[in-house]
């Protein structure tokens, strides 16, 4: 009896239990970090618990949804889907200066450009040394190493198999979950502190959720920047991976 | 009020991925192309022009946009908890290396990229 009532009000209220779960996670994780004399780390320990949730809850459902797909934590899916992260990432940009966004503006260009055909490159190469042969698989999986959108939206423009376009869509949700983890231990290192290299770092890495979560964890006051030009690269990639880089993966061996 | 901060969000965000779609019809993507940029785009823009011409959003309507984002960190703790982590961890060595080495690439290449944004400035 009780546990029906307990099923229908998180099934009734998904968004608001959502809230409410969410609001454990970070209390547990900044307690945590306070614990630890780490405070800063709060976010990044919530996130990696968010990721650990969302491992355990796949491998028991078998879902592709994370805690998501367990029925009484359905509501995370709607708080933690696209449509609110958008908006909420749109809000950062307030209080965002111009002049900042000129300064980086060219270089921010570069950076997308360059971290596109990166990925590509590096997801294509390891594809070949892995035995891939078939200029179609090759392009698709490193469309993968680009983000989990662009390997997916590329296979099925080439006509590649289901189980290449499942690969491609792994390796991009790897580089997703990685970025996530390694960007707050790694930011010191590559002098990610500031909006030029924010900008840099979105354009380079791109995945939308990688970097909203990498730069949430390091420093909060960065990810409008970061943000700002990593929503460009999936819609970059889309563009230049099926065509351009096709084409040139069919030279190569065709 | 409040909910004006929380609409102008929304305007930006309807405004900018309109011009995103358009963007990703006229080039032949299907979907969105940098939407959501050109979201906070018409953000900074408006907010940049109120205050240079000495207007800036009331301390309400401020407050309704500094809500939302502060919601940013708990949407972004949701979002990690319905990542298809198992798929991340069970696709194998192939998509283990290539989205791995990209990332970890990537993010070495951080450091070479931004410099040359601020040996531009220098130069001006």
């Amino acid at each position: 009896m009780v546990a029906n009532i307990i099923t229908k009000l998180f099934t009734s209220y998904g968004l608001v239990g959502a809230i409410g779960i969410v609001a454990l996670i970070m209390f547990i994780a900044y307690s945590i970090a306070d614990a630890i004399g780490q405070k800063r780390m709060g976010s990044a320990f919530a996130i990696i618990i968010g990721l650990i949730l969302a491992y355990i809850a796949g491998k028991y459902t078998g879902g592709e949804k994370g805690l998501s797909d367990i029925k009484l934590f359905a509501g995370l899916g709607l708080l933690g889907g696209g449509m609110l992260r958008d908006y909420a990432i749109i809000s950062t940009a307030y209080g965002v200066k111009l002049e900042n966004l000129k300064k980086a503006g060219l270089v921010g260009v570069i950076s997308l450009l360059v971290g596109v055909a990166f990925s590509f490159v590096i997801g294509a190469i390891v594809a070949v040394a892995l035995g891939f042969k078939n200029p179609v698989d090759i392009t698709t999986i490193g469309a993968g190493a680009v983000t989990f959108i662009v390997g997916p939206v590329t296979g099925s423009a080439l006509g590649a198999s289901s189980e290449v376009i499942a690969l491609s869509i792994a390796a991009g949700v790897v580089k997703s979950v990685l970025t996530m983890i390694i960007t707050p231990i790694i930011a010191s290192v590559i002098g990610l502190n500031n909006p030029t290299a924010a900008m840099v770092y979105g354009g380079l890495l791109g995945t939308t959720s990688g970097v909203a979560g990498g730069l949430a964890a390091t420093d909060p006051k960065l990810v409008p920047y970061g943000a700002m030009t990593a929503t460009f690269y999936t819609g970059l990639g889309t563009l230049l991976v099926p065509s351009v880089g096709f084409l040139i993966i069919r030279a190569i061996f065709g | 009020m409040e909910i004006y901060g929380l609409g102008i969000i929304a305007f930006c965000m309807f405004a900018g991925t309109f011009i995103g779609n358009l963007l990703g019809e006229l080039l032949g993507v299907k979907g969105d192309v940098g939407g959501v940029g050109i979201a906070m785009l018409f953000l900074v823009l408006i907010s940049n022009y109120l205050e240079a011409k000495g207007k800036p959003f009331p301390e309400k309507t401020a407050k309704g946009i500094e809500f939302v984002s502060s919601l940013y960190i708990p949407i972004v703790v949701a979002m990690s908890s319905i990542q298809n982590v198992v798929a991340a961890f069970s696709g194998g060595a192939v998509a283990f290396l290539a989205g791995g080495l990209a990332t970890i690439g990537s993010m070495l290449l951080i450091p070479l990229i931004s410099k040359i944004g601020t040996s531009q400035e220098s130069k001006k």
